[in-house]
């Protein structure tokens, strides 16, 4: 009889789950380098940037197809059960997400392009800039968490999002005081409150991603739980 | 592998209305021991599903909550089995009436060399369940209805039970078990000699016998267990592992070696 639990008897549906795995990795590094240089791109003005992370959004919708028709060939050929099911289960979930984070990247950056051709002055430039960089260590910590089934890593990614959420709140008071301040400024101001929204949507993602984690590792579902429930249920 | 030292069943192996509890039971083969106090209940009009890889002792134990092992020149059981809160291995037990009472139906459809009707009056006929021929052709339709046949039989229940298809002979099995009004029935691998609609159609015929009997089925197809169960029992080298609900045993199983077989990383 066979011993070793980390391997199944099925030399290629152990190939095959570590394709599903490998994939959205990569998947994910690639979402995760839109975001910085769409972050990068509104900061620095880069339009070139920008336009680099517009016609990359194709790669992440293949990336999303391609993945999850994987998943679907394991579920009926397979028929996943315990943590093989949960991690099929998880992986399709997290491209979703990972797909939604690159739509979200590629808003930022067609925002930019308005922004950085209009001559009104740039709002909110260090709570964008500061909001981008909580994200992107946000996906790259909740991919991270996912590699190594680190929960702990995984709940950390989800208290990130609270803050972000936050400093979305903050940012958008300041937006409203320069709008009733110059009402000509509420064209300029609407395109970066799209891109805030944009960034403040990237750190949900990330955080579904994270909850995914946890499903993964201990089977709990926690979407759609608050940060305490979520301390409380991962600590038990 | 070896087995496992002072193990404790974990998950929910015992439940509030059992039909059947095992208690502390264990089984030898001659010297050896096959079987290593298992406790577990089976609840009323439920289906529990036991699974495990060849020679856990999943069939082993099926055996002894009819006694079937009794058959068996070597073979001792010691522990209790309660059918209704009475211990079934109580030596004033006749075992012929509670065979009847906890039916059982084999891997390979078997049924005797005789007519459809014969095949379901046998049992009634012998344990005096019919006192005319109106009341027996009665329990023989009751019966072959319930079993989902009745439609494909009825115009020819004087032909022989071995000409049906395999999953015709199967259903008339559950038939005739059936027949002898049981209240719990013990399935040993019913479907693995099928084909899938035919399996199918058996456990379709499962999932409606639970409203009157209680079920207990081994298997060796792991989605079966999933789609017939609300329990799952895992054995392991004679020992009963985890028991819990279906649905937690295949999507987060307790321990390990659940965890291990159910993903087909040894069996």
């Amino acid at each position: 009889m066979e011993m070793n639990f980390n391997q199944h008897i099925s030399g290629q549906f152990n190939a095959d789950l570590e394709g599903i795995r490998n994939h959205m990795m990569s998947m994910g590094g690639l979402v995760e380098r839109q975001v910085a240089n769409a972050i990068e791109a509104i900061c620095n003005g880069d339009t070139r940037l920008a336009d680099e992370v517009i016609r990359r959004e194709d790669d992440v919708d293949k990336a999303e197809v391609t993945i999850d028709n994987e998943c679907t060939q394991i579920l009926v050929r397979r028929q996943p059960a315990a943590s093989d099911l949960r991690m099929v289960l998880a992986v399709s979930r997290v491209v979703r997400d990972l797909e939604r984070i690159g739509d979200e990247a590629s808003k930022i950056a067609i925002h930019t392009l308005e922004v950085t051709d209009s001559k009104a002055p740039q709002y909110c430039q260090q709570a964008i800039r500061y909001m981008g960089e909580e994200v992107v260590k946000m996906i790259s910590g909740a991919l991270d968490a996912f590699a190594r089934h680190d929960v702990d890593g995984a709940v950390e990614v989800v208290r990130t999002d609270k803050s972000v959420d936050k400093q979305y709140a903050s940012a958008l008071r300041e937006l409203i005081t320069y709008m009733m301040e110059d009402p000509r400024s509420i064209g300029q101001a609407i395109s970066i409150l799209w891109i805030l929204r944009a960034i403040e949507r990237i750190g949900d993602h990330a955080r579904n991603i994270s909850e995914q984690v946890i499903y993964l590792v201990s089977g709990t579902d926690v979407r759609h739980s608050s940060l305490t429930e979520i301390e409380e249920t991962t600590q038990k | 592998m070896a087995i496992i030292e002072n193990h404790k069943t974990v998950g929910n192996p015992l439940c509030d209305s059992a039909k059947l509890s095992a208690r502390d039971v264990c089984v030898y083969y001659g010297e050896k021991k096959a079987i290593h106090d298992v406790s577990l209940d089976i609840g009323k009009n439920e289906v529990i599903a036991l699974i495990g890889p060849s020679g856990c002792g999943k069939s082993t134990f099926l055996r002894c909550l009819n006694r079937m092992n009794d058959t068996i020149d070597i073979c001792s059981v010691t522990g209790q089995i309660l059918l209704d809160g009475d211990n079934i291995y109580d030596s004033k037990v006749d075992v012929v009436p509670l065979r009847a009472t906890v039916g059982m139906v084999f891997q390979k459809p078997n049924p005797f060399p005789k007519s459809i009707y014969d095949n379901i009056a046998y049992g009634p006929r012998i344990h005096g369940l019919a006192s005319s021929r109106v009341d027996l052709d009665e329990i023989v339709e009751k019966s072959l209805q319930r079993a989902g046949l009745w439609s494909e039989v009825k115009d020819r229940l004087h032909s022989p039970g071995t000409g049906l298809s395999g999953g015709q002979q199967q259903r008339l099995c559950i038939a005739r078990t059936i027949a002898v009004d049981p209240e719990v029935i013990l399935m040993d691998e019913p479907c693995s000699a099928l084909d899938p609609i035919a399996t199918a159609k058996i456990e379709e015929l499962i999932d409606e016998l639970r409203d009157n009997y209680t079920i207990a089925i081994v298997t060796h197809s792991m989605q079966q267990a999933a789609r017939v169960s609300q329990r799952t029992a895992y054995f392991h080298l004679g020992q009963l592992i985890e028991v819990n609900s279906t649905d937690k045993v295949f999507t987060t199983p307790q321990h390990q070696l659940t965890e291990a077989y159910i993903t087909g990383r040894f069996g």
